[in-house]
């Protein structure tokens, strides 16, 4: 017997909150789940932020992937084995594709990229094909599985069904997500069947089908996923954190390039400042390394840096007001501009604009105009349906533009009289405050 | 503040009218290939390189009244136009941008088909690796829209020649 096929003498269970059990059973997952770059995936939060809002929100993206796992494990198990459309030779390379997809993501990723201009898509796909414990893992089944796997998650893999499980608009990486955040944060929103929506799956040609008699567990997962998106995920408190985040990583690089003796050189983002990231580098970062450094820097001498760590570590952060970037209100926006350069507050790192298209999160779209592959139902007569042309419910929201703008800026040093006390006050009527 | 929707702003602004999602979503993603500075990020999907932060990017624009999403109905889906309204107009006065390469890159991408800019996209996508293999990839992952080796050898041409472009403004 192969590698491939090779299983554990006794399976192995992980305890879940969310799906229970998880069931490992292959050996290659036991040994992949070993390595150290997938466990440095918990020392990296699933939510970022968050958890600055919602206490609870410290799960790791190692929870959400072993998450991914079992439910594209119950798919191909327990839904597709058998089917004829369905090739059971791509078990193992879903179930890796599935327990690796975020394998490449950073400490609190989405402000990280942003700064950085790197993507862990990139970093995901060089994990894998590198000289790594994961390689080493996937070069023992065959030379090309590790190309294979990074081809899944990079969605370029020539069966479209193995991609579409692992990403499409109703995949594995969502059903879990929502789960375990909703489970995380405490909130009561993300809640839907996903036993039904496994059960009612179908393999089809390129992607995955739903039975027409699913479509009302589709209905909750659609409004699970609205609800969880602006009541979670564009939470305003939580992307005052994220502001403030990146805003310390901007200060930090800025300082580097202008030659700033920090009183401990920050080694680990060295690369990083320059802009020659090497898998090396980035795989020692997790999100204990930069909370050291955030700690440290609240004892910096520059005055931006310092003062945007202790927001962020002692949670002063941010207000903000609704903002409506028409031209009166960017005119505004200015003239509020020179009036912080006027009070001695320096807007590149203190007047902040935030717009939902800032944040990594996506809509349910119905993928007019071949933009993304939407959500089929497959009717009783055979027939495919788009989602949202058989349910009004879906339609009523998919449909929909709802964007959001908001203002951040630091109220407390606005409302501190000590000095420039007239300029303040105008930026506070300016801002609606007074 | 606000820099990445100027960018894209600026960017109709500069080719006067794009008609299909599809189509403004390549010519975005070729300008950010042949170094333009867009920040959205693209992914690979189904239908070639796609940002959902381009899309939700260009909703936003459209809800403040920057542009105007004109839907216009095509055998069997709806296509959309945009163009920049006179508030659009009226923020890039405020919002001065220096890219004067990027209009007659936008403008040419802007003359050709949405099919062909999938394929150069696509081309794009794969640049890391050798012209054989990006055509196997073109071949597999793009079956259905049936390109061929001169297509596929059409669409380097055009890429050099933006890239032409794009270095001699």
């Amino acid at each position: 017997m192969g590698y491939s096929e090779e299983k554990l003498h006794e399976e192995k269970v992980f305890k879940d909150p969310v799906h229970r059990y998880i069931h490992v059973k292959d050996k290659v997952i036991w040994d992949l789940i070993g390595t150290k770059e997938f466990q440095r995936l918990r020392r990296v939060r699933q939510l970022g932020t968050t958890f600055l809002v919602f206490h609870g929100a410290e799960h790791s993206r190692l929870n959400h992937s072993l998450g991914v796992y079992e439910i594209i494990r119950r798919i191909v198990d327990d839904v597709f084995n058998g089917r004829p459309e369905w090739d059971q030779s791509e078990r193992l390379l879903s179930l890796c594709a599935a327990l690796l997809h975020d394998l490449g993501h950073g400490p609190f990723s989405h402000s990280f990229e942003k700064v950085f201009d790197l993507d862990h898509e990139h970093f995901t796909q060089q994990i894998i094909l590198g000289n790594t414990e994961i390689n080493e893992v996937l070069s023992r089944v065959a030379s090309d599985f590790p190309q294979k796997v990074s081809d899944v998650i990079a969605k370029t893999y020539k069966n479209k069904l193995v991609v579409s499980l692992i990403s499409s608009q109703i995949d594995a990486d969502r059903m879990d997500y929502l789960q375990r955040d909703a489970y995380f944060t405490g909130v009561s929103y993300g809640h839907f069947d996903m036993e039904r929506i496994l059960r009612v799956m179908r393999p089809r040609e390129d992607q995955v089908v739903i039975k027409q008699s699913g479509m009302h567990a589709v209905e909750d997962y659609i409004m699970s996923r609205y609800q969880m998106y602006w009541q979670v995920y564009f939470h305003p408190v939580t992307r005052s954190a994220e502001v403030i985040l990146t805003k310390i990583l901007h200060r930090a690089k800025h300082l580097f390039e202008k030659n700033y003796t920090f009183k401990l050189e920050p080694i680990h983002f060295y690369s990083l400042f320059k802009g020659e990231t090497s898998l090396e580098d980035y795989l020692k970062l997790d999100e204990s390394v930069m909370l050291y450094y955030f700690q440290l820097w609240q004892e910096e001498n520059d005055p931006i840096l310092k003062d945007l760590c202790d927001r962020f570590v002692n949670r002063k952060l941010f207000k903000y007001v609704e903002f409506h970037p028409s031209n009166s209100q960017m005119s505004k926006l200015l003239e509020l501009n020179k009036l912080f350069i006027k009070a001695g507050i320096d807007p590149e790192y203190y007047l902040v604009v935030d717009s939902s298209s800032d944040l990594p999160y996506d809509f349910y779209r119905p993928g007019e105009e071949e933009e993304r592959l939407p959500i089929h139902l497959l009717k009783n007569n055979g027939e495919i349906r788009e989602l949202s042309r058989e349910s009004e419910i879906v339609d009523a929201i998919s449909g929909k533009r709802r964007t959001d703008h908001k203002l951040y800026f630091p109220a407390d040093l606005l409302e501190d009289e000590s000095g420039k006390r007239k300029i303040k006050k105008q930026i506070r009527q300016l801002l609606d405050l007074d | 503040m606000f820099n990445d929707h100027a960018k894209i702003i600026h960017a109709i602004a500069l080719a006067g009218e794009i008609s299909g999602r599809k189509k403004l979503q390549k010519m975005i993603y070729i300008a950010k290939k042949i170094s333009f500075p867009f920040q959205e990020k693209f992914q690979f999907h189904f239908y070639g390189p796609y940002s959902e932060e381009l899309t939700l990017r260009v909703e936003e624009l459209c809800n403040l009244g920057y542009l105007n999403e004109a839907r216009e109905k095509k055998s069997g889906y709806y296509q959309y136009c945009y163009t920049l309204t006179d508030s659009g107009k009226e923020f890039l006065d405020l919002y001065q941008m220096e890219m004067p390469a990027l209009e007659p890159c936008l403008q040419d991408m802007n003359v050709q088909n949405a099919r062909f800019l999938e394929l150069v996209s696509t081309v794009l996508y794969f640049d890391s690796l050798p012209k054989e293999e990006v055509c196997e990839k073109v071949f597999t992952l793009k079956s259905k829209q049936k390109y061929t080796l001169e297509e596929i050898e059409e669409a380097y041409q055009y890429i050099a020649k933006l890239q032409e472009k794009a270095k001699l403004q």
